[in-house]
């Protein structure tokens, strides 16, 4: 038999859990938002160092998208998050320096920024070679800097070829986040898991989790279509 | 003929794509005020000269100078040359416009953003000063009431239009034309054609490649005709449409009519 949902445990405050359950729900947003920029320049520098890079820089970009595509996220994030941490810690004892904390919200983000910038290097390398090369060249034929060259022709040319990318990585962001549960986040998945083990009640909290998420997921949508027509202005209308 | 100083001098300019050799050592010097038209068959390497000179293409050997200034250029591995001052490299491009078979508008940029770009961002001009001097040249190519349109909502012709408004707004030494009709449909070949003979009457330094040769014949004060990568014969266009000496330019010219 099923009893009736009690409602007032998503109450704001105490004894409801829906404090909490929006304190991890923005710590999720801060978690996707910063690691997502991260990625972004992350996958910039990649994208360039592969396309315009020596042989050198190539090799590492390559390397490092090969390492961030192959192994599953949740083990990148554990071995980020631990060996990380231990690496850099070992790092700096060696150097005599005391070892640094973390906190957890930069720790989060540079997990999440690490993974993200795999792909958007990826991403970004298709759309810079999308972007026909005589733009690029009448650009240098006028004197333009490669760093000008860059930033005033290849990437604008090149961003609405990487929007429908981008937007999925967003997408795919807001979700990585829960994955950081596992390292003990108070994120909104670690949160819900907790509100639902204390009171039972699984089934109310992970619907309000779910509807959560689905509202940051149409919010974005509504942010990521006008990002793509402004990207799109001057394009012919995709066919 | 004057002893100015040539805007742009090319001696010897040899250049290589692996085993093929597309020029065999051309000289070539454009006074101020020349308008010097390049004819020749596909493969006869007009293009490459042409774009040899503001260094799209390093040369494999030889010497450009523009205004007097030679680019400063160091040996490649694969021995050929590459610009070895890169500032020097960006100012003489600045002083040179390069008019494009494709166009190559920046898609993102509406006209007044395609012709302001350079003044801007290059010349360091102040914004008001550059739309002044973009809205004047646009009036000049006819684009007066497209300055907000995308190149994408414009006709090739009138793309082209805005991209000599584009070499137009940096007051170049030379303007560097690279088949700019080629890619035009047929009906829109006169607009830009006029556009470009209207400049040429004003003594402005141009060098055209072209397969236009009732048009070359009518601006160009002087007519290179390339073959196989070599000067095969250059005069006055009387001399080259009219009385031409070589049998290759002779058929090529039999050819186009």
């Amino acid at each position: 038999m099923i009893e009736a949902i009690d409602f007032s445990l998503l109450a704001l405050t105490s004894p409801g859990w829906g404090g909490a359950l929006l304190a991890g729900f923005l710590r999720s947003v801060e978690l996707a938002a910063g690691g997502y920029l991260l990625g972004i320049v992350i996958g910039l520098l990649g994208a360039t160092a592969k396309i315009y890079g020596g042989r050198i820089l190539r090799d590492i970009a390559e390397l490092y998208t090969l390492l961030i595509r192959a192994v599953p996220e949740l083990v990148l994030m554990l071995l980020f998050y631990y060996v990380g941490t231990d690496l850099l810690n070992t790092l700096m004892a060696s150097l005599g320096r005391e070892g640094i904390d973390i906190d957890g919200l930069s720790a989060g983000i540079l997990v999440i920024g690490l993974v993200q910038g795999g792909y958007a290097t990826e991403v970004f390398r298709g759309a810079i070679r999308a972007v026909p090369p005589g733009q690029i060249e009448a650009a240098q034929a006028f004197g333009m800097s490669p760093f000008r060259v860059l930033r005033r022709v290849t990437l604008p040319a090149m961003a609405p070829h990487a929007l429908p990318g981008m937007a999925n990585l967003w997408m795919i962001a807001t979700k990585d986040t829960a994955l950081l549960a596992v390292i003990g986040f108070s994120e909104l998945t670690l949160v819900t898991k907790q509100a639902a083990a204390a009171t039972r009640e699984y089934f109310l909290f992970f619907i309000a989790a779910g509807l959560l998420y689905l509202a940051l997921t149409l919010i974005s949508n509504l942010g990521l279509r006008w990002l793509e027509r402004r990207a799109r202005r001057g394009l012919p209308a995709a066919a | 003929m004057n002893d100015a100083t040539p805007a742009v001098e090319i001696r010897d300019l040899h250049k290589r794509f692996g085993r093929l050799e597309v020029l065999k050592g051309i000289s070539l010097t454009a006074r101020p005020g020349d308008v010097v038209a390049v004819i020749g068959g596909s493969g006869s390497g007009k293009s490459t000269m042409l774009r040899c000179i503001n260094m799209l293409e390093t040369p494999t050997a030889g010497d450009i100078a523009i205004h007097g200034e030679d680019y400063k250029m160091r040996a490649t591995r694969d021995g050929g040359l590459e610009p070895a001052d890169r500032k020097q490299l960006q100012r003489i491009r600045a002083q040179l416009g390069m008019v494009f078979q494709s166009f190559n508008l920046w898609p993102h940029r509406t006209v007044l953003g395609n012709v302001i770009e350079v003044p801007v961002q290059v010349m360091g001009l102040p914004r008001d000063e550059a739309v002044a001097r973009a809205r004047q040249v646009l009036d000049r190519v006819g684009l007066a009431a497209k300055e907000d349109a995308y190149p994408s909502q414009m006709s090739g012709g009138q793309q082209q239009r805005c991209a000599i408004a584009r070499v137009l707004a940096v007051e170049p030494l030379a303007m560097l034309f690279d088949e700019p009709t080629s890619a035009l449909d047929p009906e829109l070949v006169g607009e830009v054609l006029n556009v470009i003979r209207d400049l040429a009457s004003e003594k402005r330094t141009m060098i055209l490649v072209t397969h236009e040769m009732g048009f070359a014949r009518d601006v160009a004060s002087h007519v290179v005709y390339l073959k196989d990568g070599r000067i095969e014969e250059q005069g006055p266009p009387e001399q080259i449409f009219g009385d031409p000496r070589s049998p290759h330019l002779q058929q090529f010219i039999r050819s186009i009519a």
